[in-house]
């Protein structure tokens, strides 16, 4: 007698198996999506006498790079970087270069050391994001002193924090990312 | 953990494809930085293309400012609610506007008195070129700016005061058809000319990163401040008008002071856009080549 199929076996987290398949607005959109409501974040009615919130889109944009490497292509810092210019208030452009710049980095660093953990991807994060902050104060167009670098640590420790949780969220979205949604035939 | 990267190998294409995606990637920060150099240069280059996105997408933001403001209340409501016989907050906003709006009457008594005795001059009533509502801010870059709910077509034009009823905000900076940039006055391109409010002390009220006011004042010398001197827009340059308060000293330094800004935009809800005082004085300090620091960017 044959026995009968565990039903489980023809599905997994993503959904079923058979007759199913990743839909590629989703694995394609979600993604792109995050990262650009990532620069929206001046819009939010959080008015700071100080530099406070860490680069929401930068850090996004590291997160899915550090989970998918070859999701985003190498030259997406390009499109990255000038929305969130539109909104962050830096000069335009620098987003662009810092972003790039942070990609290629990122490329480059997966030559050298391809499998890491969580704790070694949070450390080049964070000097990922100590390196933009820094530039980023730089290119801003005003005087950088002394006085200011103590101004830009809140914003940095807040960041290097922040990183974790996005890195969570972005799993989360990767998930639903994946989701089979699609019917086939 | 990651896994390995995809590289190519000895595959011709795959090889060509990578080094095809290092030299995008590259294109792309050499332009960055090409349009970082631009926008240095001539930081109103690309400002059309920045207003329309915030223009796009300043609706949004204004619901959250409502947001805000409606959140607030409720939260003071329950608060009332529990401590009774503390419904405060609202009084305590009351009596700081009062006890400002003093100072502004105090400023306007001795600037009256000056006056007088000078020129017999008077100003009028000054009215406001629009209202709106303080959208946001740019609060993870180095600049300090704001968005309002208000653009060029309700009159706004750039360079005009911002003002809430605590004292002066800061000035337009772009405008977008139903959105403005504000430079805040504690970014540090801004400087404002400020007088004392009891005296003719005249200062300039720069602003710092830490999002204090740095007041410098002109004549050096033993340093006539005070801890808690209120100071106020002194007119000069043409662009605020004279008397809207600005700061209070906080802690004295060897040229001036620190100072508090009065008007905390984070509390603000409505904000109004005032005209330029004297146009004709501001657009002859900016045509002329030895411009000083009222057209600073």
């Amino acid at each position: 007698m044959i026995d009968p199929i565990n039903p489980r076996s023809r599905q997994d987290a993503f959904g079923s198996k058979i007759n199913r398949d990743h839909s590629p607005a989703l694995v394609y959109g979600v993604p792109w999506i995050s990262i650009l409501l990532g620069s929206l974040t001046p819009l939010l009615p959080i008015i700071a006498p100080a530099p406070l919130l860490p680069p929401i889109a930068f850090v996004f944009m590291v997160a899915w790079r550090q989970l998918r490497p070859g999701l985003l292509p190498l030259w997406a810092g390009l499109p990255f970087g000038a929305f969130d210019d539109l909104f962050s208030g830096q000069p335009f452009g620098s987003g662009i270069l810092l972003f790039s710049l942070a990609l290629i980095g990122l490329d480059l660093l997966d030559l050298r050391f391809p499998w890491r953990g969580f704790w070694q991807d949070w450390f080049i994060a964070s000097g990922l994001l100590a390196a933009y902050i820094l530039l980023a104060a730089v290119f801003s167009g005003s005087q950088v002193g002394g006085e200011h670098l103590v101004t830009l640590m809140p914003q940095f420790l807040l960041s290097l924090f922040s990183y974790p949780i996005i890195a969570r969220m972005v799993s989360q979205l990767d998930r639903f990312r994946l989701f089979r949604v699609r019917r086939l035939g | 953990m990651a896994p390995p990267s995809n590289r190519s190998g000895s595959n011709r294409k795959a090889q060509l494809s990578v080094f095809t995606g290092y030299v995008l990637a590259s294109v792309g920060a050499l332009i960055g930085a090409a349009l970082l150099i631009i926008s240095l240069w001539q930081p109103q280059a690309i400002s059309g293309l920045r207003s329309m996105a915030v223009d796009a997408t300043s609706s949004a933001g204004e619901a959250g400012a409502s947001a805000r403001t409606g959140g607030r209340s409720f939260f003071e409501a329950i608060a009332g609610y529990y401590r009774a016989g503390s419904r405060n907050a609202e009084l305590q906003n009351e009596n700081e506007v009062a006890r400002v709006k003093l100072v502004e009457a105090q400023a306007i008594e001795q600037e009256n008195k000056r006056l007088k005795a000078a020129l017999g001059l008077r100003d009028g009533e000054v009215k406001p070129v629009a209202l709106g509502r303080l959208i946001g801010s740019t609060s993870s870059s180095a600049r300090r700016f704001a968005y309002i709910s208000a653009g060029s077509s309700e009159g706004v034009g750039r360079e005009m005061p911002v003002v809430s009823p605590m004292g002066l905000v800061g000035r337009i900076f772009e405008t977008g058809s139903h959105s403005a940039r504000v430079l805040l006055l504690t970014d540090s391109e801004s400087m404002v000319p400020v007088r004392r409010s009891t005296d003719d002390v005249v200062a300039f009220a720069e602003g710092r990163p830490d999002g204090s006011l740095r007041i410098r004042l002109i004549n050096l010398g033993i340093n006539p401040l005070k801890k808690g001197d209120v100071f106020v827009t002194s007119g000069a340059g043409g662009l605020f008008r004279p008397n809207i308060p600005v700061a209070v000293v906080e802690e004295l330094t060897k040229d001036g002071a620190v100072a508090r800004l009065l008007s905390n935009p984070a509390a603000t809800d409505y904000v109004s856009v005032e005209p330029v005082w004297q146009r004709d004085a501001v657009e002859m300090l900016s045509s002329s080549p030895s411009a000083p620091a009222t057209e600073s960017e």
